[in-house]
């Protein structure tokens, strides 16, 4: 029952027929038989998770406060803060921090009665595009083990495509949630910045960051974003607009809608297996009736530049708490004063991908390149928001590729920081324009999962939930199971 | 020939906002009642990884409020922006603050300073009326409170996130005295508004002042030092004055002045180099991106632009105009809104002149406040019982002496005027017939005094009409004991 | 414009985000960062005359939050964190002066 989806999960749950216990006895068994392997968990939280199963099966059993996500185990990025059980961000910096607080996704996944099984393997404070950069073993893409599962959350991918959760909760700065699914075959989604609270996430970019889930289908990635989604008074980011009942429209029919092709998506470098996955799909989609428009994103090309000066710049700020004298590590042997501890602390507490854009960062932000840098870079994300919005005006929804390969080989890129970045060329635009993005398993190159991203208006996840959904109807890419 | 030399100063003033909560959390700002270090912290502003800022609506419209009585303009746009520097009181690493779009800019503030300033040497002369431009009014968060040890410090993060606001000058002050007064007339503006308690020993406000100097007559900037951390107007100014001379020093011997941050060490009398904050000076500001920006409309301007009270300077001139006041009469009065307001309040049950309100208040009730460690607000005496005995002086039912026994008994333990001169028997004697009674019975006990005076002894005068006080215990109205006695004096001449 | 940081630059930077680095780490990120800092000159050829910043568009503006205090969290909690606490202190060294 590990590979049910939520809905069919729910359906078992109500009518009694498997309680939250068994369910999560059997998710925390497969955890058992399949993480040495795959190596998505950082840390498998059986007892908490066995005990909220257990308040769950009380909940459906007095029929109290019931939700679609009551008993349901999923497993979380681990740079979401819980209350009681480690948070680390991957990094050694964090590795024994336990946080006193639970963040505001943790709260509402609680409050929904969904049961945490554990917290996942990332890239460093989400710095990197293959979760080899933790310090924890890297984790494996369950389609193929000598392979990446894609990053930064690419430990939650994997534990959902392995089938060693029901659903779990991401984050997407530039492409973390939406690359790690199209690598693993799943469904993700990075929702639009400002409709999921930060509240309780370890920050990586302020400004990009974005919680959303990755689960077996559109339909259950609306489920749950549904309850992860709002307004928080404690993140002033947020919108203030109601989340819309996504489940409820997502079966309108898509015939009619305009879906834009952004022409600068597909030029030379893109593997031809993935290419043909995504003409194939864009041809599904006339077939379902779409019409189908070539738009142009003209600013594409600084994309890339914009997305990681600015990530340089606020994760070099957000990332200065970490100083050894609160929390976390603290290396204090022979240190004359308060400086040495800071020096030393984050020398050994940080991985040398998140030395080099803090350092960037600082380069960037410091007296005599803000303008040359960080100033021009927030001009041109002008710009790329302005990209989407004139393409908005013609079309309902953009389709593009999420990368231009399939996943790559563990060790294959770790070398060169610059061809890493490189890599995410097509999914770092949509962060600092702030509109949300579906990724959809959309075939296969070279029995390596390929995915596709549907691009959408600020605030209308409801249409993208919808087109995916469509397309879920009439393929089964999202049904295929890691040979594992 | 040895060049004079002026200095320039610019000063910025540190004042706590009088909020419930914090700047971007919602623990007590009331750090200073906190029985125990570390109580009111959450963590947002210990900083947690994680935690967010949001924030305080009162904090924004008391800014607003105090750049409006500065004469500022309010940015209709304004942002938070981060200052980033490691400090073991900054437990995230930056401050959030206001940088290129504060709430407030451009205002000013007259202030006097004497038309020769102290350093050439010219003694107080003739004061001239200067005005101060005000830069820039900006929010930020305090720090963390440091305690050091002899090896370690310890942390106190009540005090981190309290609301601050920061007011900059631009660097317009020629003499210390007119630093001195810009940074009173703050003081008490920001009392006024109710912002801030203007508490110095508890370090609600502080001031920096940043010092160059250059020969008279040059309008270039020379190379400044900031001075950090002063915690009082003694220290202001002494602070100021030394880092003048030093710097005329430095010129006068042929070097030059290094622009360094300062602290003030009050017990040696010197500025001492602070080089270890040098170091990172580089504080690499950026928009905060937790923190939308501040959009606001003239209609909200509007709505705290209502708010603002009478400011001293504009009661200073009402005093002066409408009760006749001296210009230092007006001026000690509304030097304290408290004070300005209990007077208009005894002045107002009165008949009598504002005058001798200003002199009651000046003299009896400043000296029994001084004396007995008591503010204005920690008064018992009710204005309309004030305004009374004021009277009663007026109207001569009382003697100036007796007021004064009635005064003190009112401090102490309340009470009617009128009652405790009954109780007392304290009214003053006004009857002719009785007085002069009293006057012809010394006379004629005296022969011998009488003969002195008349021989040319006329201080003896005084002495007659103690005796007639005496007999009378007070009571006895002096002008009329006096011109009796006169009388009496002149006709026994012959 | 092709920039090169060099290991003075690096050394300098990592000072400003306190890090502590080696000469030989120094050297190292000197020549990987002059690729990337040449790579994002590539932001000149965009044309952004008259066009804002986007940190002044944000999705929300004015969001402030009423002066009411709410309570603490627990001293204990936080002070199980920290490294070095005292008395209900957090402890650090002091920072040196002359640093
Ligand atoms: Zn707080």
């Amino acid at each position: 029952m590990n590979h049910l989806t939520i809905q069919e999960l729910r359906q078992l749950l109500i009518t009694k027929q498997i309680s939250s216990v068994e369910l999560t006895r059997a998710t925390l068994q497969r955890i058992r038989e399949a993480d040495a392997k795959v190596q998505s968990y950082v840390t498998v939280t059986d007892e908490l998770a066995l005990e909220q199963a257990k308040r769950a099966d009380e909940r459906i059993a007095k029929n109290e406060n019931v939700t679609p996500l009551t008993g349901i185990p999923f497993a979380m990025k681990d740079c979401i803060s819980t209350r009681g059980v480690r948070t680390t961000c991957s990094s050694k910096i964090l590795e024994s921090y336990i946080p006193q607080y639970d963040a505001t996704v943790t709260n509402k996944l609680n409050d929904a009665g969904a049961v945490l099984v554990g917290k996942t393997n990332m890239d460093e404070f989400g710095m990197g595009s293959s979760t080899e950069n933790s310090a924890f073993p890297a984790t494996k893409n369950p389609w193929d083990l000598t392979r990446v599962p894609g990053g930064s959350s690419g430990g939650s991918a994997a534990a959902l495509s392995a089938n060693l959760a029901t659903f779990a909760i991401g984050e997407d700065t530039g492409g973390s949630v939406r690359q790690p699914a199209s690598f693993c075959g799943v469904t993700g989604i990075k929702p639009t910045y400002g409709r999921v609270s930060r509240y309780g996430l370890i920050s990586l970019v302020s400004s990009f960051d974005s919680i959303g889930p990755f689960a077996r289908d559109a339909y259950d990635c609306a489920t749950v974003l549904e309850h992860i989604a709002g307004h928080d008074e404690k993140d002033s980011t947020t919108y203030q607009s109601p989340v819309p009942n996504y489940t409820s429209t997502i079966n309108k029919p898509v015939k009619g809608m305009k879906l834009g092709i952004p022409k600068e998506y597909f030029v030379a470098g893109m593997d031809a297996g993935v290419e043909s996955a995504i003409q194939e799909a864009i041809r599904q989609y006339e077939k379902l009736g779409m019409e189908i428009h070539e738009v142009s994103l003209p600013h594409t090309k600084y994309g890339l530049p914009v997305y990681y000066l600015l990530l340089f710049a606020e994760a070099s700020s957000n990332l200065a708490r970490f100083d050894g004298t609160r929390f976390g590590l603290s290396v204090s042997e022979n240190a004359k004063d308060a400086i040495d501890i800071y020096l030393q602390t984050r020398r050994a507490g940080f991985g040398d991908e998140v030395k080099r854009r803090m350092m960037l960062g600082a380069y960037a932000l410091s007296a005599g390149y803000y303008d040359a840098y960080y100033l021009k870079a927030q001009k041109v994300r002008t710009l790329l928001r302005r990209d989407f919005e004139s393409a908005f005006a013609s079309c309902d929804v953009l389709l593009a590729p999420i990368s231009p390969t399939t996943a790559f080989k563990i060790g294959e890129k770790t070398d060169d920081p610059l061809e890493m970045y490189l890599s995410d060329i097509y999914t770092v635009a949509t962060n600092p324009a702030g509109v949300p993005a579906l990724a959809l398993p959309c075939g296969f190159s070279k029995d390596m999962p390929v995915g596709l991203q549907l691009i959408g208006k600020h605030l209308d996840e409801a249409t993208l939930f919808q087109v995916g959904h469509a397309y879920q109807q009439v393929t089964d890419w999202h049904k295929k199971l890691p040979p594992l | 020939m040895k060049l004079t030399y002026e200095p320039v100063i610019g000063l910025e003033i540190h004042g706590e906002l009088l909020t419930n909560s914090k700047m971007f959390c919602s623990c007590s700002a009331d750090y200073a009642s906190a029985p125990e270090p570390n109580v009111n912290i959450c963590p947002v502003c210990t900083g947690l990884p994680g935690a967010l800022p949001v924030a305080n609506k009162k904090a924004t419209e008391l800014a607003a409020l105090v750049g409006l009585a500065l004469n500022c303009s309010i940015n209709k746009h304004n942002t938070f922006a981060r200052k980033n520097y490691f400090y073991p009181d900054l437990p995230k690493g930056y401050q959030i603050s206001q940088y290129e779009l504060p709430i407030a800019e451009r205002g000013w503030m007259d202030v006097t300073s004497p038309l020769t300033p102290l350093l050439l040497g010219e003694g107080l002369g003739a004061r001239e009326q200067l005005r101060v431009r005000v830069r820039r009014v900006h929010i930020e968060e305090d720090t963390a409170k440091l305690s050091h040890e002899k090896n370690y410090a310890l942390v106190d993060f009540n005090r981190a996130g309290v609301p601050l606001l920061e007011i900059v000058s631009e660097p317009d002050m020629r003499t210390v005295e007119a630093a001195l007064d810009y940074t009173t007339k703050i003081r008490a503006i920001l009392r006024y508004l109710g912002v801030n308690s203007g508490d110095m020993e508890k370090g609600v406000l502080r001031f920096e002042a940043n010092v160059s100097v250059r020969p008279v007559g040059s309008e270039e900037l020379r190379t400044r030092t900031e001075i950090k951390n002063l915690n009082s107007f003694r220290a202001l100014t002494r602070a100021a004055q030394y880092e003048i001379e030093r710097q005329i020093k430095i010129y006068e011997a042929g070097g030059e002045v290094i622009q360094e941050t300062l602290g003030w060490d009050d017990a040696r009398g010197v500025t001492t180099s602070q080089r270890s904050k040098e170091d990172a000076h580089d504080y690499r500001y950026f928009p905060e991106p937790d923190l939308p920006p501040l959009k606001l409309s003239d209609a909200w301007i509007d709505s705290i632009r209502k708010r603002l009270p009478e400011l001293p300077e504009a009661k200073t001139s009402r005093f002066i105009s409408d009760f006749g006041l001296t210009p230092s009469e007006a001026r000690f009065l509304t030097s304290e809104l408290s004070l300005a307001n209990y007077f208009e309040a005894v002045l107002s049950k009165s008949k009598s002149s504002a005058k001798a309100v200003h002199s009651w208040i000046a003299g009896e009730l400043m000296r029994t406040l001084n004396e007995s460690n008591l503010s204005i607000d920690e008064l018992t005496l009710s204005p309309e019982s004030f305004a009374k005995l004021i009277d009663m002086t007026t109207n001569k039912i009382i003697s100036g002496n007796s007021a004064k026994v009635v005064f003190n008994e009112m401090v102490k333990a309340g009470g009617d005027p009128e009652q405790i001169v009954k109780e007392k028997n304290l009214a003053q004697v006004s009857d002719e017939n009785l007085i002069q009674e009293i006057v012809t019975k010394i006379l004629d006990d005296n022969p011998s005094e009488i003969e002195k005076y008349h021989a040319g002894k006329e201080t003896l005068l005084q002495w007659f009409v103690g005796q007639a006080a005496r007999a009378t215990k007070g009571k006895a109205d002096p002008a009329l004991t006096k011109e009796l006695m006169l009388k009496g004096l002149e006709e026994r001449r012959k | 414009m092709t920039q090169t940081i060099d290991t003075q630059t690096v050394k300098h930077i990592a000072n400003l985000v306190r890090l502590g680095i080696s000469e030989e780490e120094a050297q190292t990120f000197s020549g990987q960062f002059s690729s990337i800092i040449d790579y994002f000159n590539l932001l000149n050829e965009a044309d952004t005359e008259n066009v804002p910043p986007a940190s002044d568009l944000a999705n929300a503006e004015n969001v402030l939050r009423e002066d009411e205090v709410k309570p603490s969290m627990s001293r204990e909690e936080f002070l199980k964190n920290a490294p070095n606490s005292e008395g209900g202190y957090v402890k650090v060294l002091t920072v040196l002066e002359g640093q």
